[in-house]
């Protein structure tokens, strides 16, 4: 898989996948074909504490988007404190993020041996899945999954002679952003509108039905089999620092091959990934600037292109993030404003209404960057939405403070927070021009 | 519309799946598009009294998400994401051009939708949360003229498999 500039790939949650593109949802080729439902054996001779050590030990991090160490989390919860739950969150919708869709619809078998690893970690007997609304065909092979796993017998009571009983329990979003978040998932969960609460108190202590529960991304918990298998020495022998292991990377944008790539973190760079996997920018155009992990990051330019992709030398160093793993490149013809319009709008308009600075500032953001990206800007309106920006982000320094309950509050601001970072002049420049032109004009455009 | 014993026995087998009845709303409602096209009024009525709660509530929970229709909305419902990655690769365009030739269809509701996750096949788009793209306006169009023939199979406007609808 090297590639000439030796950028390659690493594939462990997507090896399978890639290697029976026909078949690898069904429970004949998983089994057949892979290791399906073999780390379960394993793991129930190991004993829960030594399940937690593992996936403790290979600082395997959330890949959801906020990075937190899986094995902590499982940690938090309380001892003794009974009936808990395992959510799995498929509710992938961070924008240009498209790696649980492929891990949902074509390795459905490897999240459910995940799934019982883990709820048997955690001790719990019921386990559900949030898969997005609009992933029906997705929806559609977990839920033949867990049918196919309940008459092998790898779900239900007494699993394998190990004495452990488990559910898992399907359950479809209906078009929603905010569900993504874990305190909006349990809401949604829970049959109300997928609004965040308020944290403390943490999931781990009061999560679906006020009961202690663990939320985890699909990637992550994909993985959980792999580290059960092959120790936790293996895992954190990939990358580096806190960024062990693979991630995958959604590319998409103006390169060549948009995709999903599966790489070692730490030890490959952005430059690997957009240039060396996803074959460049189209066109012989170069990148003008990149989003590194998701709308909800700030946006990072050329000069960091050799940076490594690890979450904390992303986050410290460039004050960005890796989020969800998005990468969206964009050529020297992209206009900033737009995109950063664009990105505004999507925040309006998944904004839940909740906290007053979020819903009411989103809608505002949306408003002054429309008008700067369509002709109709005023040069002072960056420094206008930076005035207002703060009442969201107090201090406007990465890692973003917050005025609202979740982070889609913040994350409005990324794209004006990059905007001034690195199109300032460029920006202030058009909005003078923009301005008189307009002079000239008989007419008020509409 | 009523329910009938089967829809009363679908509804209590999905609730049974959770330790709170009222987990099942986002299924039940689902399950209501899937019967009658949208979620009708007396839908919400109904499955408020299935799960002991005010049809106000039902209404609150429905209206804040995307994928319920609380009005008739034809049979195909075609997702076109406009977000950044199919933006800069034509979505915008194909959301105005398809918009503009269904316009006068009531059996094609064109939508625009935020990032559907299927960025590397910009533009993407659904038809009844089928995945299909890249493509311009006239591909766009011929795969939903095969929607409208019966060549393709269309989910319901939920994305259930016909298969799975009673």
């Amino acid at each position: 898989m090297a590639d000439a500039d030796g950028a390659h790939e690493t594939r462990i949650v997507t090896e399978f996948l890639r290697a029976r593109p026909d078949d690898s949802w069904t429970m004949e080729a998983a089994r057949t074909h892979n290791r399906a439902y073999q780390s379960l054996e394993q793991a129930f001779a190991m004993g829960r504490p030594a399940i937690v050590e593992a996936v403790t030990a290979s600082v395997l991090r959330g890949k959801g988007g906020a990075g937190f160490g899986t094995g902590q989390k499982w940690s938090f919860l309380p001892k003794d404190s009974f009936p808990r739950y395992l959510c799995v969150n498929g509710d992938e919708g961070e924008p240009c993020t498209f790696k649980d869709h492929m891990l949902i619809e074509r390795d459905p078998h490897q999240l459910l041996e995940g799934i019982i690893i883990s709820a048997y970690a955690v001790e719990t007997e019921l386990a559900f899945v949030y898969v997005r609304g609009e992933f029906a065909l997705g929806a559609e092979r977990i839920g033949q999954a867990i049918r196919d796993a309940y008459a092998q017998g790898y779900l239900g009571k007494n699993i394998l002679g190990s004495g452990f009983n488990l559910d898992v329990v399907l359950h479809r979003g209906a078009g929603c952003y905010i569900a993504g978040d874990e305190t909006g998932l349990l809401s949604s969960l829970e049959g109300e509108r997928a609004m965040p609460r308020i944290k403390p108190p943490f999931p781990a202590a009061q999560g679906v039905y006020a009961a202690p529960t663990i939320v985890n991304n699909v990637e992550t918990i994909s993985t959980v089999p792999h580290i059960v298998r092959r120790g936790a020495d293996w895992y954190n022998s990939m990358g580096g620092g806190k960024s062990t292991g693979t991630r995958i990377f959604s590319v998409s944008g103006h390169v060549e091959r948009p995709g999903n790539y599966e790489v070692e973190l730490h030890n490959t760079t952005f430059r690997d990934l957009i240039f060396g996997l996803a074959g460049g920018v189209r066109d012989g155009r170069s990148v003008k600037f990149f989003v590194p992990g998701g709308a909800s990051s700030p946006w990072l330019v050329p000069e960091h292109l050799d940076a490594p992709l690890d979450m904390d030398y992303v986050q410290g160093e460039l004050k960005s993030m890796l989020g969800s793993g998005a990468v969206m490149v964009f050529d020297e013809t992209t206009d900033p404003l737009l995109i950063a319009w664009r990105l505004a709008k999507f925040f309006a308009h998944e904004s839940c209404g909740k906290c007053t600075p979020c819903r009411e500032g989103s809608g505002w953001i949306e408003k002054v960057l429309y008008r700067m990206s369509h002709g109709q800007g005023r040069p002072e309106d960056l420094d206008l939405l930076l005035s207002f920006g703060n009442n969201i982000v107090p201090g406007l320094n990465a890692p973003f403070a917050q005025t609202t309950i979740c982070a889609l509050g913040p994350s409005t601001m990324s794209p004006v927070v990059s905007l001034d970072r690195w199109f300032r002049d460029e920006i202030t420049e058009r909005m003078r021009r923009d301005e008189e032109r307009r002079d000239t004009l008989d007419v008020v455009p509409a | 519309m009523g329910l009938t014993d089967a829809d009363r026995g679908r509804a209590q087998e999905i609730i049974a799946r959770y330790p709170h009845p009222k987990s099942a709303l986002l299924p039940l409602l689902h399950l209501a598009q899937d019967r009658d096209g949208w979620v009708t009024p007396d839908a919400m009525v109904e499955i408020a009294a299935l799960l002991d709660l005010t049809p106000a509530l039902v209404l609150g929970v429905c209206s804040f998400y995307s994928m319920l229709k609380r009005e008739p909305v034809g049979r195909l419902v075609v997702s076109v994401c406009t977000n950044v990655s199919c933006m800069v690769n034509g979505g915008s365009d194909l959301f105005e051009e398809l918009r503009a030739r269904y316009a006068a269809d009531p059996d094609v509701l064109v939508e625009e939708v935020e990032c559907i996750a299927h960025c590397d096949r910009a533009p993407a788009f659904q038809i009844n949360y089928d995945f299909h793209g890249p493509a311009d306006a006239d591909g766009a169009a011929g795969v939903i003229g095969q929607y409208q023939r019966g060549d393709l199979v269309a989910r319901t406007i939920s994305g259930t498999s016909p298969a799975a609808v009673p």
